[in-house]
């Protein structure tokens, strides 16, 4: 398994965010997590990197355990993500936001930089190409020196998915890639992320409201309602499931 | 052999700098008054670099930048007038440390108080500030060398446009090669966004230490060049204000930006000086009426700072983009 959690729980006061949540990740796989907003989808994702620490529970990475490990290390093991209203680090250029998310792979030290030495010049070199291939993988390579926060809505969507695969990742968590996007848009960003997990071997995880993105290319769906995963199964089933339909719908009533 | 290159480089334009401006003082072109505010525009300049790495590149607000430019100038001092005499050598080495000691205090107080966020973060070292305060005027019951609020006498003029030149320059070496390298911008992701930072792989708590302690270092090493300069050392010159005064500098020459930090500490010092000169007898305290005023307009036409995102050539980072 690549990600594995167990009786994940988290509690904030007297609400159940999380509420012993089991979800598996095969390698190469592509799973959706859905449910209705508040269900906790994204609480699970701030567990698996570290930003929140689970109440009980188990997660862990090809067997490694990430419980307690600080975010950057998570991230440093392989796993990346996404946020749901887009984290770029906005001031600075698209460039600078690929680049420092390559930072744990940078191939000079300190001292090399302080002192403009040939490593450091080739290193940045090689960081620069690095970049450029990461932006041309998303169409962004003639935005490399614009402001991040100048940048379109979907073009700041994609350059978040860029930066995250920046950092090497062998998992890649997704928090509502599609989120403001039209339809045209969203055929595009399907595309991407098969393409994505294809070149780089990726695993993912994807949240996401948008139906037709989740029913279109995840292989496996689980769904969360109220911290509980109360489905999962492949899209085709899902679809049917009576639960889901009413925690998305409601009950149905008869009527009179 | 590029090592070699920008080494021969470098020393070439601080023998440029410090030797045409020691000659100028020595043929009597500039008095030894102008000189003297020179040097201290220079130190005031290096102590700034470091409040710009820490609160303009790392976003750390610090109200205490003066305590450790105290702690550089007390352990400086200490260390030239019981050991160190008239030796150009051992100058040298009360600066660094009183740099270091600067750093090491940096350290302690970082542990704790780098976790918090920028206001509360902004509380503590405002609180820090006062306390070294209270340390030093009372610095003479536990070493009377160091005069308390009686203040410290007796310390050797050793500071010179060379001494300051160096040091200045190596601020600025250190700030633009650091900045323009993936370790600055890992600094900056931290100001930027910390959660996003740390969850593409960057140890916020590390940089930011790295950050604080660096320009604590450089208020250090300011602060030593400092008690040297007027060979006279009072708490007063390190209280709350004195902090602000370099907080002012920073916001004014741009947050993040090294050729404004650099501009606006010597423009200050010289309208400081020159009001002094300008103003008529009896209103020279005005100075600290014009200057607010200064600081309001500015913040009103150019709240990005006097010079934006613009850098002199010499402080960019070529090889980076």
């Amino acid at each position: 398994m690549m990600l594995e959690i167990r009786g994940l729980t988290k509690h904030f006061g007297g609400i159940r965010a999380v509420d012993g949540v089991d979800l598996l990740l095969g390698e190469g796989e592509l799973v959706g997590l859905i449910g209705p907003n508040g269900s906790g989808k994204t609480t699970v994702f701030n567990l698996v990197t570290g930003i929140y620490r689970p109440d009980a529970g188990s997660i862990a990475l090809e067997g490694e355990n990430l419980v307690g490990i600080p975010p950057h290390r998570i991230n440093r093991l392989g796993i990346a993500r996404t946020f749901q209203n887009s984290r770029l680090f906005r001031k600075l250029t698209v460039m600078d936001n690929v680049r420092i998310a390559h930072h744990s792979h940078l191939k000079y030290g300190p001292l090399a930089a302080l002192c403009r030495t040939n490593r450091f010049y080739n290193g940045e070199k090689e960081l620069h190409e690095k970049v450029d291939n990461y932006l041309s993988i998303f169409m962004l390579q003639n935005r490399k020196y614009e402001i991040a926060g100048n940048l379109s809505y979907g073009d700041q969507r994609r350059l978040e998915i860029a930066r995250a695969l920046a950092s090497e990742p062998r998992v890649l968590l997704l928090d509502e890639p599609a989120a403001g996007m039209n339809p045209y848009e969203v055929g595009r960003l399907m595309e991407f992320i098969l393409l994505i997990r294809e070149r780089f071997q990726l695993s993912i995880l994807l949240i996401e409201h948008q139906m037709r993105l989740v029913m279109g290319i995840c292989e496996r769906l689980a769904v969360m309602d109220f911290g509980l995963v109360i489905a999962r199964g492949i899209p085709a089933e899902i679809r049917e499931n009576r639960k889901v339909i009413e925690a998305y719908l409601g009950e149905e009533v008869p009527f009179e | 052999m590029r090592l070699l290159r920008n080494l021969v480089k470098a020393v070439a334009a601080y023998a440029l700098l410090a030797g045409s401006i020691s000659l100028m003082a020595g043929a009597g072109f500039v008095n030894p008054y102008w000189v003297q505010i020179l040097e201290l525009a220079c130190i005031v300049a290096i102590s700034a670099q470091g409040l710009n790495l820490i609160y303009g590149y790392a976003g750390l607000f610090s109200l205490g930048h003066a305590a450790f430019y105290g702690i550089g100038a007390y352990t400086a001092a200490y260390l030239m007038k019981t050991y160190g005499g008239q030796s150009q050598a051992f100058f040298l080495a009360a600066l660094l440390a009183g740099g270091g000691a600067s750093a090491t205090v940096a350290y302690l107080i970082g542990l704790p108080t780098l976790r918090l966020t920028s206001d509360y973060l902004g509380i503590a070292t405002l609180g820090f500030g006062i306390i070294m305060k209270v340390i030093f005027d009372n610095a003479d019951s536990f070493l009377p060398a160091l005069g308390g609020a009686r203040g410290m006498t007796g310390i050797a003029k050793m500071t010179t446009i060379p001494w300051v030149v160096f040091f200045l320059l190596a601020s600025l070496f250190v700030v633009r090669n650091t900045i323009h390298s993936s370790y600055g911008r890992a600094v900056l992701s931290v100001r930027e966004d910390e959660i996003a930072a740390e969850t593409m792989g960057i140890d916020t708590f590390q940089y930011k230490m790295v950050g604080f302690v660096t320009g604590c270092a450089f208020a250090g090493v300011a602060g030593g060049l400092y008690a040297h300069l007027y060979a006279f050392l009072h708490p007063s010159n390190f209280d709350f204000f004195k902090s602000i005064d370099i907080l002012v500098i920073v916001v004014i020459g741009g947050l993040g930006n090294m050729s404004g930090t650099l501009v606006a500490s010597f423009g200050w010092i010289f309208l400081l000086e020159g009001l002094r000169v300008v103003l008529p007898p009896g209103y020279v305290e005005l100075r600290w009426v014009l200057i607010p005023v200064l600081l309001i307009v500015t913040m009103l036409l150019r709240p990005q700072g006097i010079f934006g995102a613009h850098e002199f050539p010499f402080l960019r980072g070529k090889g980076t983009r």
